[in-house]
């Protein structure tokens, strides 16, 4: 379990994570996500017992971060930005220094070994000198460094960052392997990776939570939420019939495509009453969809919103 | 197996993962006989002892040590393994002290190198190997202190040559303390009990003293308060400055 209450980060006089308060449980995957420079990082690094806080606490596993940071800290698996390791170690070396760091007993250690090179695909590349590594495999050794104890938290700063799509979708299986039993925590700036492992997502700027919801939550916030989107022989006489339908709120054309979308009116839904006009009026439509929220519009207002607010 | 020697095995482990501490080692040798046999008339003198080499020592150990030094924290900061490591279950003192400690042994291991030079004098003639003993623990305890000196400084910059040298200039400092060039920088403005206070800090009076074979607390003590000092020194820094 993670805790924070107000937790608050200032370097000098710039004020990087400003109040947050959270809890994640067991068995829940929390996204962190904002743009760059939202306090993403410095948040994770002051759970992990990186970097002491300004003001606040935070707490895992009921453990203090600052008053029993090594408590904390052995229930933790900590995957820091960029995936930092020592180069000159083969990655065989590498984990058995974590391993004897954290005093993983004799019986246990080619067990968690075993489990964590497996489950990263390490096998091959054992003897090899970590800074002869690809980026996608030394992404990989962070993230064995960090399962390797077999964590209750797992807090991982943008472990898909860099990858290929292969690659990425490896490591949010991964993720979702985990996730029964344990409290994790993911940051990341690429929104499909919410649908893929999140089962809750926290959107930060500017040190500041701005939404705390599920996806799906988030995603019907969206615009879009509800939409109908179609693409006619005759654009204009299926513009006018969607006009027709009481709950459509607004409609758009593409400009390049002639791609009609319906917008509904909060809270009602469009997509019978429109196939029934289109029926009626018999118009002949190539391709009919009923749309989803949009996670990257519903991001982008959210955290654009606030700040003009705060320029204004 | 403690935190302590786990960090300070993988650190020691580091240096010989690259040819650069055999390079360090083939030169300190090299520089050490050279000074010895060369400048010290080794032979000339016709004395069976190892006065010529500890005297030049810390003249090598002033350039030597912090080119040792300068890697210890610089670098973990610049790859940014310092925020792993500092997240490991263990405390900033044991990785303080591993890390250390790694540095030491390896110094102590370059200088343990110069035993031919020991079994030299032995074959030529008929020295006090207790006094050569004491110079020995006594040179490996000075390189102690340059060291504690050069790991707080590298905690402070992730530029290894600035680490580099502003250890030189440290070290040097401390070194000269006993000599005029330090201390008449002084006496013109600063009271006579501060004037001795830094003359007693000086390195080479304290060396001097264990090199005679005169093995007193007094100067022993001097050096492990000095690498404590330096020490808790660099666990401060480290601390302040591990976010930029
Ligand atoms: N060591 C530091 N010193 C000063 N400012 C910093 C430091 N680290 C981060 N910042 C600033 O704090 C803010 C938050 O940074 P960060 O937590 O890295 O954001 P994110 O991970 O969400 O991109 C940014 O404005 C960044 O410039
Ligand atoms: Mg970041």
């Amino acid at each position: 379990m993670i805790e924070t209450h107000a937790l608050g980060k200032r370097y000098g006089d710039l004020v990087a994570v400003d109040g947050i308060s959270f809890k994640v449980e067991p068995g829940q995957v929390l996204g962190f996500l904002g743009p760059n420079g939202a306090g993403k990082s410095t948040t994770m690094k002051m759970i992990a017992g990186f970097l002491a806080p300004t003001s606040g606490s935070a707490k895992v596993c009921g453990f203090d971060v600052e008053t029993q940071p090594i408590e904390a800290k052995r229930v933790v698996g900590y995957l820091p930005e960029g995936a930092p390791s020592y180069g000159e170690m083969s990655v065989r070396q590498f984990l058995g220094f974590i391993a004897d760091v954290r005093n993983i007993p004799g019986n246990m250690r080619s067990k968690r070994f075993d489990d964590a090179v497996g489950r990263l695909n390490l096998e091959g590349v054992l003897e090899q000198p970590i800074e002869t590594l690809s980026k996608g495999f030394k992404r990989r050794v962070g993230l064995a460094q960090a399962i390797l104890h077999d964590p209750k938290v797992l807090i991982l700063d943008e472990p898909t960052d860099g990858l290929d799509p292969n690659q990425k979708h490896e490591v949010r299986t991964l993720i979702n392997a985990m996730a029964r039993d344990k409290t994790i925590i993911v940051s990341t700036h690429v929104l499909e990776e919410v649908h893929a492992v999140c089962s809750r997502a926290i959107i930060i700027a500017k040190g500041r939570v701005l939404a705390d919801a599920t996806p799906a939550e988030l995603e019907a916030r969206s615009r879009y939420y509800q939409a109908v989107s179609l693409t006619a022989a005759d654009t204009k006489a299926a513009k006018e019939a969607l006009s027709r339908v009481a709950d459509v709120a607004a409609i758009e054309v593409d400009a390049q495509d002639g791609r009609i979308t319906a917008f509904p009116k909060p809270g009602k839904q469009i997509f019978i009453a429109v196939n029934q006009v289109l029926q009626e009026r018999n118009i002949v439509v190539r391709e009919l969809a009923l749309e989803g929220g949009r996670l990257d519009e519903v991001f982008r207002t959210i955290t654009q919103g606030r700040a003009q607010e705060a320029q204004a | 197996m403690s935190a302590i020697t786990t960090v300070c095995k993988r650190e020691l482990r580091s240096y010989f993962a690259t040819p650069v501490a055999y390079v360090f080692i083939v030169i300190f040798l090299v520089l050490s006989s050279a000074f010895t046999f060369y400048l010290g008339n080794f032979y000339e003198r016709g004395q069976a002892d190892l006065l010529p080499f500890f005297s030049f020592l810390p003249w090598l150990y002033l350039f030597l040590v912090p080119a040792v030094s300068m890697r210890l924290w610089s670098e973990e900061r610049k790859s940014g393994t310092i925020e792993l490591l500092l997240t490991l279950p263990i405390t900033m003192w044991q990785a303080v002290m591993g890390k250390f400690l790694a540095a030491w042994a390896f110094i102590g291991i370059a200088l343990a190198l110069t035993f031919p030079l020991w079994i030299t004098v032995n074959y030529l003639g008929d020295p006090d190997n207790g006094v050569i003993f004491a110079s020995y623990l006594g040179a490996w305890l000075m390189s102690g202190a340059f060291l504690a000196i050069g790991s707080c400084i590298s905690a402070a910059t992730r530029n290894q040559v600035v680490a580099f040298i502003l250890t030189v200039v440290a070290c040097f400092v401390l070194v000269m303390a006993g000599f005029p060039l330090v201390l008449d920088a002084f006496r013109s403005w600063a009271p006579q009990a501060l004037v001795d206070a830094i003359a007693s800090l000086s390195f080479l009076t304290h060396f001097a003293s264990i090199s005679k074979g005169v093995i007193d607390l007094r100067d022993l003590l001097y050096f492990v308060l000095m690498i404590g000092f330096w020490l808790y020194a660099s666990a401060i820094v480290i601390d302040l400055k591990k976010a930029d």
